[in-house]
């Protein structure tokens, strides 16, 4: 990577002085807690400064602050050595402060082009001079596609690349990266970091949120430990290790998902065979001839690139896409033609990969969404009635089995931090004694301290019984929880292995379809 | 209960807001806001004015109900106009033709005024569903068919007859009567009024403690998200939209089944779109609507005892529409006050709590 011609616009280097961004006494409430409180944050110029902390740690609140999106209620922010005052996130990019968020903010139907220009026209107008400083800035990202191109059709990876080249446009010069890795897989992350340390070396300073200690440790110069909404500590990434670093969040040992004996059955919960789906416009297949069993007591992981057809099989499963060809059948049912909630009422839970689309009523208290998916149930039911007192009893229950850090069950899904509103999914959707659980993602920004919980409870399910379709990007997790998995590519599965002995190195390249290796066995024919 | 001071305070807060407006508008025009306000005071306690305000709230709270069902489910049913009109023109008709015994009669019309609203309902409620076409598009339309088609029916030669320069539906026999409350001098209450209290009460048990109400406030608040938690989004818009039109289709029934006793070419128009300024009042909220529903009332009955002492009776006018502008604001207003009253007390609890204990140690950072 060469491309590093940013004149002009570029960071300004060592003369803006030596902290990007200072934060002192930051103090933030919400109803009932309090997010962040007397916070002491220091970044220097040019380096990659990681932010480590359990759910509801206060991270993205601080980030919000920063980027303008919230105002603080006490404290004050430095950026190159002025005192600021943002109103919006326009100041704050006004001041070259970006942030990339969790969830991608690209319209689907713009080109690449398109999608950096909108609402940046007033930056280089929209004609050549825009074009030409799209190209410039696509060098400094890495993303090698033709701005032309139509986002629907950029992997996640490209997608990460053109969040941050947007925020680039814009001239940020400290760029605020939220879980970015999250959907990434690992040869995906290698390759953002190589980008990240080549911008880095162009004065670039870059906020990094991950709960994926390994990579904070590989990529940081700095960390700093955010506990219980304050600052504990900053560590050396070269002399600290995950497991200190861990402790320091949470006071918890380094989880694994370690490998037990199997506890996997011949009797057959789900079978999928030869299922067939077109895409919404008719053209090509984004699911082809997917056949697959999981059994009782089984945990079969589904290993791929996100965009290959994951998504689309699991809503097949749940019933939410009609159209498909082939059979489903659970317990020996035939469930091709049920309804979402004749499925659900069958035994499946679905912990569904995107919480804020399809998992959550934002503006509803917790313990109205403890009744989403159970609306006709015991316990929440009573024949049409709902138990009110019920629904509030058991999401206390989750609460406190899944460590929901909340005020209360009577605040709104939204003010939940993310790592706990992903809590509060798996908890409803294991409740109920399900048969089968479809879980994308269980534990998709949910710290190390509480993924070791929802790994537990996966595998005390499991051992009473329940069948688990798998999907994650973590393969580290799918390798340590699955009895089998199979790897998916282009709507098809084309390859299983065994978790016993494949490597997460091995996976990811027949993830991208780049041939196999010795662990792992081509499928089909 | 937060939800019931909310919607309380925040009506309170845009009254006075536009009442003050109003007093600076008629100072300006020379008249008295004072006498303005004596006035509008003491009409309650003369004549039938307290009675009539309670019979036109009864009426007003019918149709805002209607479109606050609509809400919920973030479907704007524009079309409450017509349902409501429609199912009284067929109920007055069926009423006055279909020979019924007493009791009987006056469920029948009741009934057919409910399933004529739902109908006229059903045909925006399919579109929607099935077609996607915006309801706020296909309603208004229908208003305007509806009107055509209730000057067909009340003609002469359908089922309507002259009488002197109006036409009508055959009249209601008094079998067929709704009894109401008599008070003397003072008016008389329509019965049906009971029947609204019921549906308001019916309403605020569907949405609070049954599966139903459950999946109307998920499928408004996110299709996606109730999709995948196995509510079927698109069965939800037929219903809501259904339910909408058979509680508008029954609002024109008080009149006809307590005072007027037939459909006329001269029957009260525009209830429909009142009912979206009260629901909007009162945030779709049972008791909310209800305190909308009597404020509009009164402030129309205002509007006539002006008129008697000579101030512009579109004084009122104007201080219904600056109601409906200013309770928007004051939502706003009373939700911002409440989280930062909320904040204030965290903070305090906070700062007690650290004061009881040793001083936590400072947050570290270099
Ligand atoms: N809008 C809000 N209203 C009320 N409380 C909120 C709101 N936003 C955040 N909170 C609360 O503030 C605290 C910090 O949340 P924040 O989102 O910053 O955590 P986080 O460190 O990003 O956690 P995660 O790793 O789970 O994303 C949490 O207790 C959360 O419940
Ligand atoms: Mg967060």
């Amino acid at each position: 990577m060469t491309a590093s011609g940013n004149s002009g616009a570029g960071p300004g280097g060592s003369t803006a002085g030596e902290w990007a961004v200072e934060l002192a006494g930051i103090t933030k409430r919400f109803p009932g807690v309090v997010a962040n409180s007397d916070i002491h944050l220091r970044v220097r110029t040019g380096e990659v400064h990681a932010l480590c902390g359990e759910n509801g740690a206060g991270k993205s609140t601080l980030m919000k602050i920063l980027y303008g999106m919230q105002p603080p209620d006490e404290g004050t922010i430095t950026v190159d050595g002025r005192q600021v005052r943002f109103r919006s996130p326009a100041d704050a990019i006004r001041a070259g402060i970006g942030m990339v968020h969790q969830h991608f903010m690209l319209a689907d139907n713009l080109t690449v082009a398109e999608n950096v220009l909108l609402g940046a026209e007033a930056s280089h107008g929209i004609g050549a001079k825009a074009r030409a400083r799209i190209q410039e800035l696509a060098g400094t990202v890495g993303l090698r596609v033709d701005p032309g191109m139509l986002v629907e059709r950029l992997g996640v990876a490209d997608r990460q690349r053109l969040e941050i080249l947007k925020v680039l446009y814009r001239g940020a010069r400290t760029v605020i990266l939220d879980e970015p890795t999250a959907v990434l897989v690992p040869q995906e992350v290698d390759d953002l970091f190589d980008t990240l340390r080549t911008m880095r070396a162009d004065g670039y300073t870059f906020l990094f949120i991950s709960h994926k200690l390994d990579e904070v440790r590989a990529i940081a110069d700095t960390i700093t430990v955010i506990r219980r909404g304050t600052t504990v500590g900053t560590a050396d990434p070269k002399a600290v290790s995950s497991r200190q670093l861990a402790e320091m969040m949470v006071g918890s040992e380094l989880p694994t998902p370690e490998t037990r004996e199997s506890t996997v059955t011949d009797r057959e919960v789900l079978t999928v065979s030869q299922l067939s789906l077109a895409a919404d416009d008719g053209g090509r297949h984004v699911l082809e001839d997917v056949s697959l069993v999981v059994h009782a007591g089984e945990v079969l992981g589904i290993a791929g690139v996100e965009g290959n057809g994951q998504t689309e099989l699991v809503e097949t499963i749940m019933g939410m896409r009609r159209g498909a060809h082939g059979t489903i059948t659970l317990g020996g049912r035939d469930i091709s033609h049920a309804s979402t909630l004749h499925r659900r009422e069958a035994g499946i839970g679905y912990v569904p990969e995107d919480r804020t689309r399809h998992g959550l009523l934002a503006s509803q208290p917790l313990w109205a969404n403890r009744i989403l998916g159970h609306q006709s149930r015991p316990p929440i039911a009573r024949g049409p009635l709902i138990d009110r007192a019920a629904a509030r009893r058991d999401t206390e229950r989750i609460v406190a089995d899944f460590d929901v850090r909340t005020p209360g069950v009577d605040v709104h899904a939204a003010a939940l931090s993310g790592g706990n509103q992903q809590k509060l999914v798996v908890g409803r959707e294991l409740s109920g004694d399900p048969v089968l659980l479809i879980a994308s993602h269980p534990t998709r920004g949910v710290d190390v301290g509480a993924q070791t919980g929802i790994w537990e409870e996966l595998r005390q399910a499991r051992a009473r019984g329940l069948a688990v379709l798998l999907i994650s990007a973590d393969l580290d997790e799918l390798i340590g929880l699955s009895d089998s998995i199979a790897v998916i590519l282009r709507g098809r599965l084309v390859a299983t292995a065994d978790p016993s002995t494949v490597t997460p190195e091995e996976l990811g390249t027949a993830m991208t379809g780049a041939g196999s290796g010795p662990n792992l066995a081509k499928e089909g024919s | 209960m937060t939800r019931v001071r909310t919607v309380l305070v925040a009506p309170a807060l845009a009254v006075v807001f536009s009442a003050l407006l109003c007093a600076v508008a008629l100072l300006i025009s020379g008249d008295s806001p004072l006498t303005a306000l004596r006035v509008m005071i003491t009409q309650v306690g003369q004549g039938t004015t307290a009675v009539d305000i309670l019979n036109s709230a009864a009426i007003y709270y019918l149709v805002a109900l209607a479109v606050a069902i609509g809400f919920q489910m973030k479907l704007f049913n524009i079309g409450v106009e017509g349902q409501y009109r429609l199912a009284a023109c067929v109920a007055a008709i069926v009423g006055g033709t279909v020979p019924l015994p007493p009791v009987i009669r006056t469920i029948v019309i009741i009934l057919v005024g409910a399933l004529v609203g739902a109908l006229w309902a059903a045909i925006p409620a399919v579109l929607r569903a099935y077609r996607g076409v915006s309801e706020v598009i296909s309603t208004i339309m229908l208003n305007a068919v509806a009107t055509g088609l209730i000057a067909f029916l009340i003609r002469p030669d359908t089922f309507g007859a002259l009488s002197g320069n109006n036409i009508t539906t055959p009249p209601i026999p008094e079998s067929g009567h709704f009894p109401g409350l008599h008070l003397g001098s003072s008016g008389t209450i329509f019965g049906m009024i009971l029947v609204v209290a019921a549906l308001g009460t019916g309403y605020w048990f569907l949405l609070g403690r049954t599966r139903f109400g459950f999946e109307l406030k998920a499928s408004g608040e996110s299709p996606s998200a109730a999709t995948a938690g196995g509510v079927d989004a698109r069965r939800m818009v037929l219903i809501a939209l259904l339910m909408s039109g058979a509680v508008a289709g029954l609002a024109g029934l008080p009149e006809l089944l307590g005072r007027d006793y037939a459909y006329t070419l001269t029957s009260p128009q525009g209830y429909g779109f009142t009912g979206i300024a009260i629901a909007l009042l009162g945030r779709n909220h049972p008791v909310g609507i209800a305190i909308g529903a009597l404020l509009w009332a009164f402030l129309d009955k205002s509007a006539v005892a002006l008129d008697v002492v000579g101030v512009p009776r579109e004084i009122l006018l104007i201080m219904q529409g600056l109601i409906v502008l200013s309770v928007v604001v004051a939502y706003e207003i009373v939700r911002r006050y409440e989280l930062a009253a909320e904040q204030r007390r965290v903070a305090a609890q906070l700062r007690a709590l650290a004061n009881a204990k040793a001083p936590s140690p400072e947050g570290v950072s270099s």
